[in-house]
């Protein structure tokens, strides 16, 4: 075999993920292949420094709420908010809003990806504008337009990720070496072969990143919106604490606000972004 | 009829290891030529001359490397041959027929590997026939014959990033072959590589050519590997890219890196790059005064 002499190159193979781990894997991207064997040991370690980290802070606040800093209705106990939670969930109020603020995020994403395809160089600075407008500044004309209805909602969260989308998924085209598209052209690709088969994979890193980063802006658009606009929303659940003067709702509305936005973050965009690693090596950065 | 010449290349009975280049010669007529090529680069202020009347014709079965020193429009040469890049005056003919657009019977192979890092290497090598339209079976059996030939079986589910510089370049000559291509075409394949590993590609290039009789342009600036690899040498000239001189390398094959005969070829070769070199310097330092 002529090619033993080419075996030697092969430790290239062992470089990479030491490459892959200085630059481009986010904290949470713990979840690749590759760093299984360091996570045996380590995520038990890191599991029991988050544990106390938060433990630590559960005791500050009672300290805080034991020492009577605030009075209990700006600052109730730990307990307090527990309850309240256990209450509203065995209610069903808190499910509830929980579908209704996540039934609308999914239909907006899924909007927001289907009309990435036709951000073109003249809507780009459009949309680099708008993207410096907070996007409940749209509710007044929101309403005005499609009446005190979901539909509202759903264009003020629009409006607050499509911008992100839009500019990562052009700055993921603007990033596609030229190389590849000269690879398909001289394999005959036509326009559409190389669209479907070179431009559209070629955007996958940069579209997941635009994703995660349209998904944090469409979540607070969507708190904020409900917050002003009375909805069956985790936001108007806010809301109806501090008109009911119920802080214990309010804190426990926000730690479902903060476990949503972890939990997406941590579950499908870790996933996502470890995906994108592996297939993609270094060029995910 | 595209899926008749496919088959009729794939049922060729495996050759004898080498041949020898004289026969390879005789195997067929004129399959591209290049009338008077020329090629302008316009800038704002420059009107560059990239290439100045190149006329070359190349045969069906034959192995021609392009030398010369960086910038003197070899790879322009190449791109225009791909279609990728049109002459500004001159023509340029493949099969009798002006070339005006990529096509994969001209297949380039690039200097860096220009693989699809979301597909593995299976994929990459059948990406190129599912756009050629070629059905699952057949291009599952290509896909085996020309990764086996490369010698990437092993790796062959292997994604673009876990492979060596050289596996990658052995990946895009797979691709390239399978979708069996009337010509190749090479720009500096092995320039970026370790020298061991492109020795060792050089010797798996001239086997695997001689054996599938692939029409080939190479382009090189390494003399040595355009005399082991070309049955003709074709020499350039930089600033304006011209043709120089056009060299036979009659030697059998395999030919080693370190025979007598590549050797000395390789040296008449660099004499003439050399006396050229030295005269487009000179040229440019008067211009300078």
């Amino acid at each position: 075999m002529p090619s033993s002499g080419m075996h030697g190159d092969e430790p290239g193979i062992a470089l990479t993920p030491v490459d892959i781990d200085t630059t481009s894997v986010p904290r949470g991207g713990s979840t690749t292949a590759r760093f299984r064997e360091l996570d045996a040991s380590g995520l038990v370690l890191k599991a029991l420094r988050l544990a106390v980290f938060y433990l630590a802070l559960l005791a500050l606040w009672q300290l805080l709420y034991s020492l009577h800093v605030w009075s209990p209705y700006l600052l109730p106990s730990p307990s307090d908010v527990w309850h309240s939670f256990i209450d509203y969930v065995d209610n069903g109020l808190i499910q509830k809003a929980v579908r209704a603020s996540m039934q609308r995020l999914v239909l907006i994403i899924g909007m927001a990806c289907g009309s990435n395809k036709y951000v073109d160089e003249t809507l780009g600075s459009l949309v680099l504008g708008l993207q410096s407008l907070p996007s409940i500044t749209w509710l007044p004309l929101a309403i005005l337009w499609f009446g005190l209805n979901q539909n509202a909602i759903i264009f003020v969260t629009f409006m607050g990720s499509v911008g992100a989308i839009a500019i990562s998924a052009r700055a993921g085209v603007q990033a596609i070496p030229p190389l590849y598209r000269r690879a398909a052209a001289t394999m005959g690709a036509s326009r559409y072969q190389s669209v479907r088969y070179v431009l559209l994979p070629a955007m996958v890193p940069s579209m997941a990143q635009g994703l995660k980063l349209g998904w944090s802006f469409a979540w607070r658009s969507l708190m904020a919106a409900e917050l002003i606009f009375v909805t069956m929303g985790l936001g108007h659940l806010l809301n109806l604490g501090r008109d009911l003067n119920n802080m214990s709702l309010v804190l426990a509305i926000m730690f479902v606000i903060v476990a949503i936005g972890l939990a997406v973050d941590r579950i499908f965009f870790a996933r996502v972004e470890a995906w994108v690693v592996e297939r993609w090596g270094l060029e995910a950065a | 009829m595209a899926s008749e010449t496919f088959d009729q290349r794939t049922r060729l009975p495996p050759k004898p290891k080498f041949e020898a280049p004289a026969e390879r010669m005789a195997a067929g007529g004129e399959l591209m030529a290049l009338r008077g090529v020329t090629r302008h680069f316009r800038t704002r202020r420059h009107d560059t001359l990239a290439i100045d009347r190149i006329s070359l014709s190349v045969n069906e079965g034959e192995f021609v490397c392009i030398v010369g020193p960086s910038g003197c429009g070899k790879s322009t040469l190449l791109n225009i041959v791909a279609g990728l890049d049109h002459p500004s005056g001159g023509e340029a003919l493949f099969d009798g027929r002006r070339i005006d657009r990529p096509g994969r019977e001209r297949i380039v192979v690039f200097q860096e590997p220009a693989l699809y890092p979301w597909l593995n290497v299976r994929a990459n090598v059948e990406l190129g026939l599912k756009i050629a339209g070629i059905g699952r079976s057949e291009r599952k059996r290509l896909a085996d014959r020309y990764i086996s030939l490369v010698n990437l079986r092993r790796f062959e589910k292997a994604y673009i990033h876990e492979l060596s510089g050289g596996m990658k370049q052995r990946a895009q000559l797979a691709r390239a072959l399978a979708v069996e291509p009337r010509m190749l075409l090479m720009d500096e394949p092995f320039a970026a590589l370790d020298a061991q590993t492109r020795d060792v590609l050089q010797q798996e290039l001239q086997e695997i050519t001689s054996r599938l009789k692939t029409t080939v342009i190479f382009v090189t600036h390494n003399v040595r590997e355009a005399v082991i690899l070309a049955d003709r040498v074709v020499v350039m000239t930089p600033a304006p890219g011209k043709l120089k001189t056009e060299i036979a390398i009659p030697l059998p094959r395999p030919r080693g890196p370190d025979s007598h005969a590549v050797v000395d070829l390789a040296a008449r070769v660099r004499t003439e790059l050399q006396h050229d070199i030295y005269a487009a310097q000179s040229a440019e330092d008067s211009y300078a005064i």
